[in-house]
């Protein structure tokens, strides 16, 4: 096979379900490509993702990921290939709309790896269950009823019990468990009427059986392996995106897992796959019964995890596969052997989601076969109970008090874990929770052991040999100290005079049978210590942990960019993370990984065995801040910015006297460590106010407030979130513009790396806001003093590294919101703008180099998008506020704003065809910038519907269509808002909330039912208002495509 | 448990743990296999007589042990090392747990030891004599010495009559040289109607020829091959017969036709052994346990199949006759059955 530049499509921004797994998937795949001399064209929308550098691709595009723009992109760069299973669900549906829409034919590009007939036969449900029929391997049986007496006849045949669900509605809405006819008859007559098509699919119900998954691996020469097998925890009925997933596979005899790993080869040969493939099964562990659920013909995040757990880099292989390489004559990189080879290993990994219902007051916490979680933590041990209490730890979780066990385990909420363990506190035996979780046993017996050990903590207290036996099965110092009424610190130093240290084993894909290069470790309790200290100058970075609201894929990718900037400096990196989906956890992005939680305890651990020169805590978000004070009383060296500065900036108290000193205006503020003192102070300040936590991520519990009444009900909220550290109160400055700098200072020096503005008004949290470099209202006068205040302040905070500056402006005055001494979320988005390695130049100010007091001129637009998980959190508002509920990024740009504004909405989910009809529903302060949307959107040939109140204002703009309130008598032409928005009529609805939207207003149901239906809901004004100017000004013109860095008059590579 | 339990190695090191099992003190070669489910079948492979087991997957015993899984009559390892015997078992099938297992067949057994540890010793100084002591209060010790290539194991593991194992649609009939069988080869002979008549490893001709099969099958067992002189003599006079060795049958072949074998420093235990085909250019898994391999071909065969990791040969064919064998383990048990399509062939040849 000769393929000289292919394309390969990422899967765009972070979303629940398709997250960090894909950038480590891709970017694998695009190096595993350049190393066999074919050239790589990238496309992905995502800009925080190391696949989007410059050095990981040949040549880059920062677009919408849609097919008129891949076309675009085809059709400028003439790629004779097309690698289609790296980028998730994404990739794959756009390589078959390539093909349906005749693009590939047209440009002769030629798909690599899986091909399309293999991929449509593993996603169309009945051309799958034709296959399976002719392999004779089990699936679920099931019908489609569109009669009473047909349902119940399908229910006889399968056998009770059966779920029922009517077809096409969302996320499995009406559907139900039946374990007879009496329960299914309503179940039916109710799903008849939801239905769309009038049908109810009934399905046997193996609700608490087992579930497995297998990692295979196919070439074109048939050769087939399995690297790795796992086995949920959760039984059937939750998603495995949302179980705490084992590998490999604990519960299986031998003879069982060669029935499963026989059908999965089956399988995967039946489909001709030509890459990575995951095949899921369900298993009655008490019959042996079993049958496939489904598969996934491409790299996927069980992919990523298997990775992770055994060593063995899944997506490069499956890149070399895709250029005709077969297993045989591929290596694999950590042991020096074949790649035809099934990994052995000796340790068990444990993955837990991370959830984001923190984030969203009133949301269902229940977990299911819909993926609610933002991200996930893995760890290993050399036991289950260590590996589970590893994983629990590395969930950067306050451990939550569970009042009532019985709520949260069937059905099961986030917090089953914790109420398993709750319950067998209580006293609760093995066989009652099986009897409620359908858990298999063997899993609650060492969940059990773990509890038994606990009481044997607290009766027995700290001597030596408990000790090390807790500590052999996974518990924390600080777990321990809780259990004996002493402090972290205490248990940590009996451990230490007892010799109680952990040792580190490697991850070796061979379970030691072979001699590995990787340098890939995590600690247990045991007699060997292979990560012997090295030696050569060795900086140790932490990373940012499971994937979350605030958190996410952009830290990583500034501790990846960290890695391989101090290997080109020269030195060594020494990683420590435990997210398995990312690249900074890929062996070969550092010269030693740890795959260990981020706790104190952990990390120290390292440094001792490691003594590194210094230690990185700007990169990993909060998570590793966080850590930076503790590691330091303990000797730590941290390097760049001092503990003192860092506690500046963070401190309110002493940041205000710092500004004070500096001259720089803050909005009026206070602290407050009681109630009654925040009452006081905020009455003081005067509403409305912002009120926040300190030290946490994303505004977590943050919120504006505009009366005593309602800071009364919040106050304690956000008390509780700040756990002992003060509450902070702001003035809030509405209608400000706000804007927010990402700078590099040597402490004397400081590079500005660009200063953004949002697009909406202060008031909504940096990560939600869509944001524009340059910057879009500034004066040059403004501009310059946002300059001076950034270098005064890096100055006096001693920053040496990452400073990130929120600012807000109005009234021709400029007030600093808050400063963060770390690499903030926008520091990637910046370094694709400006082509300035930002991350690199802040590694070498915190080892010590200057830096330059200059910044970079942006010649273009470049502007974040966000997305949000709305449509999987259900019960949400999605309204936007001072705290932070996006999950990922994309990145518009473009030779002048409205293009690359446009663009980033467009990545965002967030576009409008040629015609159809908007219907704006505005809270009062909104109306007037909403007549002259309604008059623009008029004029372009929507059809405009509004809301009664809103209706009456718009009237003068533009012939309005005013629908119904919720719940009015509706004539028969007539629609509520509710029918209109589901009737398909509506392609935008622009919904500006009530300062104090419940989830009882109207609004709140708009806004839901759009979510709900697919369609974008703009929720701030300024939003709409940028989107629809842009939309007038880009009237009749094509967007032009162009690799990243020719913007802006850059030349090519 | 309250038992405890102690290691001692070769090299005058030692590993003390928690004891489970038979209290008792055996010496054995301490070999490890890196399967990570199957520990029922490995127990009972005669192909671990005199040896002392090792997992290196650290949770074993968590579907406890089933009546079906059984590779012969009990278990031949000397004894059984572990990270952790699991305390709880549950399975469809389970009837009773490890430690009561290895207790009824005499066995010993030592958990919380870093397992690890011990594969990377033997991975680097090769296998080496070991005593596995489960005791409680004082150790009672004594000598570490072993030498395994000195026992004649077939001569236990082998059965001491003539079996006979014929399923009703039997169209084929095969003896089976039994040097230490497996049971699942005698099934997997069975499943394509495949008649065996096992006899043991000390049959003459005559006996063999007695039952007029259409093929002999040289079975898989324990020790040294190239002790087995009469085993060599008795493949040669048979080689008008279709042929099929596994595992030591196919070092006995190699043998029997003047090649040679010589010892592994660890060998290969485990089921993710890839084999490449060199006929086929195809990579099979497949589980492989031996401490020896066939290091140079007879004359008149050629090598099939290779260890892809080492090169080790793993198969070969005699040039004319329809004799071949393979070095690992097509019954699987536990293990892949990528190499089961091994069995066919031998019926299309009978």
């Amino acid at each position: 096979m000769n393929v000289k530049r292919a394309l390969v499509i990422g899967s765009g921004p972070i979303v629940i379900g398709q997250s960090a797994e894909f950038d480590y998937s891709g970017t694998q795949a695009c190096k595993a490509l350049r190393e066999e001399g074919v050239e790589v064209v990238l496309v992905n929308s995502n800009p925080a993702t190391i696949q989007t550098d410059r050095e990981t691709a040949d040549i880059v595009y920062i677009e919408p990921l849609d097919v008129p723009t891949l076309k675009k992109i085809i059709q400028r760069e003439r790629p004779d290939s097309l690698l289609a299973t790296m980028g998730g669900q994404t990739g794959l549906n756009l390589a078959i709309e390539l093909d349906k829409w005749g693009v590939l034919e047209q440009y002769n590009v030629r798909l690599i790896g899986t091909g399309l007939k293999a991929i449509e036969k593993a996603e169309s449900r009945e051309k799958f269950n034709a296959l399976m029929k002719e392999l004779g391997i089990p699936i679920l049986p099931g019908f489609c009823a569109k009669k009473m007496e047909e349902g119940l006849e399908a229910a006889e045949k399968i056998g009770y019990p059966v779920v029922a669900r009517p077809a096409y509605t969302l996320g499995g809405t009406g559907g139900g468990f039946a374990s007879c006819k009496e329960e299914l008859e309503p179940i039916l007559e109710r799903g008849f009427n939801l239905s769309r098509s009038g049908e109810v699919l009934i399905e046997k119900s193996v609700l608490g059986w087992g579930e497995f998954e297998y990692e295979v691996i196919r070439d074109s020469a048939d050769n087939a392996i399995i690297i790795c097998n796992m086995e949920n925890f959760d039984p059937m009925g939750v998603h495995t995106g949302e179980s705490i997933v084992v590998a490999p596979a604990q519960t299986l005899s031998d003879r069982d897992h060669q029935v499963l790993r026989d059908a999965a080869l089956r399988i995967v040969r039946a489909l001709k796959i030509e890459g990575g493939c995951n095949v899921q099964f369900y298993f009655n562990q008490e019959t042996g019964q079993y049958g496939v659920i489904e598969v996934n013909p491409r790299l996927s995040r069980s992919s990523a995890l298997a990775s992770k757990a055994t060593g063995y880099p899944i997506a490069r292989v499956a890149a070399k596969i895709a250029l005709g390489k077969t297993l045989d004559e591929i290596r694999n990189p950590i042991t020096n052997t074949t790649a035809a080879f099934e990994p052995a290993l000796d340790y068990v990994v444990t993955k837990i989601p991370k959830w984001p219902f923190e984030k969203f007051r009133g949301s269902d916490r229940r977990i299911g076969t819909q993926m609610k979680s933002t991200g996930e933590a893995m760890a290993i041990g050399r036991t289950f109970e260590e590996s589970l209490l590893k994983a629990i730890r590395g969930l950067d979780l306050k451990e939550p008090k569970i009042e009532k066990p019985e709520e949260h385990l069937f059905p099961p909420t986030d917090l089953r874990i914790f109420a398993i363990l709750e319950a067998f506190r209580r006293g609760a035996g093995v066989e009652e929770i099986r009897a409620k979780t359908k858990i298999n046993p063997w899993f609650l017996g060492k969940v059990k052991r773990i509890v038994e050990m606990e009481k044997r903590i607290a009766r027995e207290g700290l001597g030596a040999d408990l000790l090390r036996e807790a500590k052999r099965m996974g518990f924390s110092d600080a777990q321990i100290g809780k259990l004996v009424g002493k402090s972290e610190r205490e248990v940590r130093e009996k451990r230490k005079e007892n010799g109680i240290i952990p040792t580190y084993k490697m991850v070796d894909s061979c379970a030691g049978e072979f001699e590995a290069l990787t340098p890939y470790f995590y600690s247990t309790y045991e007699n060997e210590n292979e990560a012997k200290e090295s030696g050569g100058r060795k900086i140790l970075i932490i990373g940012s942990g499971p994937i979350r609201i605030g958190q996410g894929i952009e830290f990583d990718y500034c501790c990846s960019q960290a890695a391989m900037a101090l290997r080109r400096m020269g030195l060594l990196s020494i990683m420590v993370n435990n997210n398995p989906e990312t690249m900074s956890t890929d062996f070969d992005s550092s010269d030693r990984l740890y795959f260990e939680p981020l706790t104190f305890e952990d990390v120290m651990n390292i440094v001792e065995n490691e003594k590194p020169e210094g230690v990185i805590v700007q990169l990993g978000g909060q998570t590793s801040i966080n850590l930076a004070q503790a590691l330091s009383e303990n000797g730590v060296r941290v390097l760049g910015t001092g503990i003192e500065g860092i506690d500046v900036a963070e401190d309110r108290e002493k940041f205000r006297s710092l500004c004070e000193k500096l001259g720089i205006r803050q909005p009026l503020n206070a602290t407050a460590t009681d109630k009654e003192g925040a009452l006081k102070a905020a009455s003081e300040i005067g509403y409305p106010i912002v009120v926040r936590p300190s030290y946490v991520i994303a505004g977590r519990g943050m919120q504006i407030v505009f009366s005593p009444e309602e800071m009364e009900k919040f106050i304690g909220q956000a008390m509780d979130v700040s756990e002992n550290k003060p509450v902070l109160i702001d003035k809030y400055l509405d209608n400000a513009f706000e804007c927010e700098v990402d700078a590099v200072s040597d402490s004397e020096n400081t590079f500005i790396g660009g200063i953004m503005e949002h697009v909406e008004f202060a008031g909504v949290h940096s990560g939600d806001a869509n944001i524009s470099i340059p910057p879009l209202n500034l004066s040059e006068k403004m501009l310059r003093k946002i300059r001076e205040s950034t270098r005064e302040l890096s100055r006096a905070l001693g920053v040496k590294g990452f400073v990130n500056i929120q600012y807000a402006v109005k009234g021709g005055e400029l007030f600093i919101i808050e400063a963060n001494p770390r690499a903030s979320r926008t520091v990637p988005f910046l370094s694709k703008a400006t082509g300035v390695p930002l991350v690199e130049m802040a590694v070498r100010a915190m080892l010590g180099e200057g830096v330059e007091n200059s910044e970079p001129s942006v010649n273009h637009y470049a502007i974040k998008g966000v997305v949000f998980p709305f449509l999987k959190i259900s019960g949400a508002d999605i309204s936007l506020g001072p705290e932070m509920k996006s999950t990922g990024e994309t990145m518009g740009l473009g030779e002048d704003f409205e293009s690359a504004y446009i663009k980033a909405l467009q990545a965002s989910g967030i576009s409008l065809p040629k015609g159809g009809a908007v219907l704006l529903s505005l809270r009062k302060e909104d109306r007037e910038d909403g007549v002259e949307i309604a008059r623009k959107l008029a004029g372009m040939g929507f059809e405009i519907y509004a809301t009664p109140g809103t209706g009456v204002a718009l009237t003068r703009a533009a012939s309005v269509q005013v629908a119904k309130r919720i719940g009015e008598k509706c004539g028969p032409d007539e629609m509520d808002v509710l029918q209109l928005i589901s009737s398909g009529d509506v392609q935008l609805v622009i919904n500006t909330p009530t300062k104090s939207g419940n989830s009882f207003s109207d609004g709140f149901k708009i806004r839901r039912r759009s979510i709900e239906k697919g369609i974008p809901c703009v929720t701030n004004i300024r939003t709409a208002m940028e989107f629809v100017n842009a939309l007038e000004k880009l009237r009749g013109k094509e967007l032009e495509v162009r690799r990243l860095g020719e913007y802006g008059g850059e030349k090519h590579g | 448990m309250g038992r405890r339990a102690v290691l001692r190695l070769g090299d005058g090191s030692a590993f003390f743990g928690d004891g489970f099992g038979a209290s008792a003190r055996r010496v054995g070669e301490l070999v490890f296999n890196t399967s990570m489910q199957g520990y029922q079948e490995a127990l009972t492979d005669p192909s671990y007589a005199g040896q002392v087991l090792t997992m290196s997957y650290p949770l074993i015993g968590n579907y406890g042990i089933n009546s079906t899984d059984f590779e012969s009559s009990r278990i031949w390892a000397e004894g059984f090392v572990v990270r952790e015997a699991s305390e709880s078992f549950f399975h469809r099938e389970a009837v009773r747990d490890l430690d009561s297992f290895l207790a009824k067949y005499g066995v010993p057994g030592i958990c919380g030891v870093d397992t690890r540890e011990l594969v990377k010793r033997i991975r680097k100084h090769g296998v080496l004599p070991c005593s596995v002591e489960v005791f409680e209060g004082k150790e009672k010790g004594g000598e570490v010495s072993f030498e395994y290539s000195s026992v004649n194991f077939v001569e236990k593991a082998s059965s001491s009559g003539v079996g006979k194992f014929v399923p009703e649609n039997a169209e084929k009939m095969v003896v089976l040289l039994d040097l230490g069988v497996k049971r699942s080869i005698v099934k997997e002979l069975n499943k394509r109607g495949i008649g065996v008549v096992s006899v043991p490893w000390n049959a003459s001709a005559e006996l063999v020829r007695s039952f007029e099969p259409d093929g002999i099958v040289v079975s898989n067992g324990p020790g040294d091959p190239a002790i087995l002189t009469n085993v060599h003599s008795l493949v040669r006079s048979l080689s008008d017969l279709p042929m099929f060795g596994i595992c030591l049958g196919h070092q006995c072949i190699a043998h029997a036709f003047g090649g040679n074998t010589s010892k592994l420093k660890f060998g290969h235990r485990g089921s993710n052994h890839p084999v490449y085909d060199l006929e086929k250019k195809r990579v099979f898994i497949t589980t492989q346990n031996h401490g020896f391999a066939v290091e140079r071909v007879p004359d008149e065969f050629v090598v099939t199949q290779v260890e892809l990791n080492d090169k080790t040969i793993e198969g070969m064919r005699h040039s004319s006759k329809p004799i071949f064998s393979v070095q690992y383990h097509p019954e699987a048990s536990p293990g892949p059955h990528d190499a089961g399509y091994l069995f066919d062939h031998f019926l299309k040849v009978l």
